[in-house]
């Protein structure tokens, strides 16, 4: 079938997300991003793969969202001097996503920014962990990197640098700040300090077991991360999961929504000095992990998702225990937003603080909450859904202003429409079995396509494996890729003391884009 | 400010009793002569290192500053330097891009230089393992006294790893 009107032959994927595969040749490639961006789309996502060991070179493995769901055009490229044109010209945020498939691929963007992404100096340049032959076991003396950030000149600019280490309990990165006074002129990110070689790792697992490693690629999203494996690896063996278990999908991951957005609430409260909202937060989200701890073993409902269907079933009783604690827990938050609405002093930091205009917002292809309160009205619930969300009815929510103010707002409206989805899905959950076999490929099999809208946003898992079920390339994609150099821009004439703010109205994963 | 009040008074007192310290999770011998216990009490400043972790365990540290577990109603804190913590607490496998970061944290420590390895990946690299990428478990880059277990460890496990640090044996 044809795609956006151009001359490319798509191909629908086995399994249950919308994702459209397509051959195409550098001319071709870049015409159909140029329709995408053209047609109102996006960048989903981009890396590579080693086929030289099936007799082919390298490809590069371009996925954009349209309306119909994901169309994703595969470039095959030699296997000496693998080259393709750079599309951050299209898509600037294809910019990091193609300095890390060089770091792992040794595959290049011509013309495009060459410097290291997830390679710091720590291994040498020529070391190219994805490729088939490379052995990733090798160890390497740890060095100082010299990068080359940008710098900004003037009277009275100077730099903050800031991190890997941070003054919080937060993962690392590092920021470079160029200011004047207070205000920021400039933000540039550095990142892949908790690189720690993932995706070489799933080269060592089977379909069976890699999706504990998925669930720990961003722990705070382990759900999404679990549910999109799956997904993948059911369409690679045409596995079909009970109702039940999707049903149960759903559930942990509306829960893994609302823990995340009830911390993130307290701690927006916090960081604009209202620390009473961080103490009541802290507290539902406490009371909500524990119930998920009783009634699904573990707090987080890490490894809870599995091949086949789900770990752990869900009572009648427990149910009742689920509905019951949604009411109380809304309850409570309608309370805590009423407050947060009437104080002066957190609208004051919240209004117009870390603006990231609409069109910007399109600009970079940024997506999950971030986008949704920067008028991008991307949500997998509602525009692609996979059962169960497909009898749901699931609300988006939209803001324009593209402020802390909007991205609270997002997160307080996300997290009621959750609760009333959780009450539905409790109250409508199918009988029957909660799992089922996973069968063996029988077969090397082509790619597989997970695709999740995670809390943060919509999580990618692209998987291949041989006939015996062992993985041959597994990519997970976190939707922080994509939402960082937003942050870049949103902090531009912001003062210094904001960021912290700004930087928790974003709340995105380091892990997840370092990988 | 009516509503936070009432908010506030409704909620009521959370906290809970703390768990007892757990010998069991020593890898060392305790360094804390009890002089030294009793005239400190419980006291103690903790600098959090990720040091490459999925985020998991950095969930359930958060938790601990909730009003259940209340940490620093037991007279614990954290820090944003290392040169002011009694106590690093490190989480992950240690990636081999924050390996430098970590050993430098470490030095700028303070004496006792207590470290507790969180999760099953600072205590043995994990599924994460040891490659190109992954020095593998904390111990490999620094040294340890205390580890925590679980995957990531509940917020009373972190509790009784932190409590164990600060007991004499």
């Amino acid at each position: 079938m044809k795609l956006l009107d151009q001359d490319l032959s798509f191909e629908a994927l086995n399994g249950a997300v919308a994702a459209y595969a397509a051959t195409a040749d550098e001319a071709g490639l870049l015409a159909f991003c140029s329709a995408v961006k053209e047609s109102g789309g996006r960048l989903v996502a981009l890396w590579g793969c080693d086929e030289r060991k099936r007799g082919q070179g390298f490809v590069l493995n371009v996925a954009c969202g349209i309306e119909k769901g994901m169309a994703i055009v595969s470039l095959p490229l030699p296997a000496t001097d693998p080259e393709y044109p750079d599309l951050s010209e299209i898509f600037p945020a294809a910019n990091r996503l193609q300095r890390a498939v060089f770091d792992l691929l040794g595959i290049r963007a011509r013309g495009g920014d060459p410097r290291p992404w997830l390679r710091h100096a720590n291994w040498p340049a020529d070391f190219f962990p994805l490729r088939r032959d490379c052995d990733a076991s090798q160890r390497f003396p740890a060095r100082n990197e010299d990068y080359a950030f940008v710098r900004v000149e003037g009277d009275g600019v100077h730099e903050i640098p800031v991190g890997p280490i941070h003054a919080g309990i937060i993962e690392p990165g590092h920021f470079r700040f160029s200011i004047v006074g207070e205000k920021v002129l400039r933000l540039e990110q550095r990142f892949g300090w908790t690189h720690k070689g993932i995706e070489k790792r799933f080269e060592q697992m089977s379909l069976a077991d890699g999706y504990r490693l998925a669930g720990r690629v961003s722990g705070d999203s382990t759900v999404a991360y679990a549910w999109a494996y799956c997904q993948a690896a059911e369409a690679l063996t045409s596995t079909q999961a009970p109702a039940r278990a999707l049903w149960l999908r759903a559930l942990f991951l509306e829960r893994e929504r609302v823990a995340n957005h009830l911390g993130d609430l307290g701690y927006l409260g916090n960081d604009a000095a209202l620390s009473f909202g961080l103490s009541q937060f802290m507290r539902l989200k406490e009371d909500w992990q524990r119930l998920s701890g009783a009634l699904f073993g573990h707090r987080l409902m890490m490894d809870a998702i599995v091949p086949g269907g789900v770990a752990c079933d869900l009572s009648r009783d427990g149910g009742e225990q689920i509905s019951s604690q949604c009411d109380a827990i809304e309850r409570e938050v309608l309370i805590l937003k009423n407050i947060y609405d009437e104080h002066a002093g957190l609208q004051d930091r919240f209004l117009t603080t870390g603006r990231l205009d609409p069109a910007l917002a399109a600009e970079l292809s940024v997506c999950g909450l971030v986008g949704r309160a920067s008028s991008q009205a991307w949500d997998l619930r509602t525009q692609n859904p996979v059962a169960p969300y497909d009898q749901l009815e699931t609300q988006i929510v939209t803001h324009r202003a593209g402020d802390v103010a909007a991205r609270v707002a997002v997160r307080f409206e996300e997290l009621i429409e959750s609760l009333r989805l959780i009450r539905r899905i409790v109250s409508q959950l199918p009988q029957g079995e909660r799992i089922l076999p996973l069968a063996a490929p029988g077969a090397d099999t082509g790619m597989g396509i997970g695709w999740v809208e995670g809390w943060r946003g919509d999580v990618l898992v692209a998987l291949a494996a041989d006939p015996e079920g062992n993985i041959r390339r597994c990519h997970c994609h976190d939707p922080s890729w994509l939402i960082w150099p937003a942050l870049e821009h949103a902090i531009m004439g912001n003062i210094v003391p904001d960021f912290p703010l700004i930087n928790k109205s974003f709340n995105l994963s380091y892990s997840g884009q370092d990988s | 400010m009516y509503p936070i009040f009432k908010q506030i008074l409704k909620t009521g007192i959370k906290s809970e009793v703390p768990p007892q310290p757990d010998q069991a999770l020593r890898v060392t011998a305790a360094r804390l002569e009890d002089a030294m216990l009793k005239t400190l009490g419980r006291a103690l400043v903790i600098r959090h290192i990720d040091a490459g972790s999925c985020n998991g365990c950095e969930v359930e540290i958060h938790a601990l500053s909730n009003p259940y577990y209340n940490l620093e109603g037991l007279g614990i804190r954290f820090a944003a330097s290392p040169k002011h913590a009694d106590l690093l607490l490190v989480t992950g496998p240690v990636a081999k891009n924050m390996e430098t970061a970590l050993k430098r944290a470490y030095e700028c420590t303070p004496a006792p230089k207590l470290v507790v390895a969180v999760g099953d990946c600072g205590i043995s690299g994990g599924i994460f393992g040891e490659s190109y990428a992954s020095c593998g478990r904390v111990a490999n880059v620094i040294p340890v006294d205390v580890i925590v277990p679980g995957c990531p460890p509940t917020p009373e496990a972190l509790l009784t790893g932190i409590l164990t640090a600060i007991s004499a044996r």
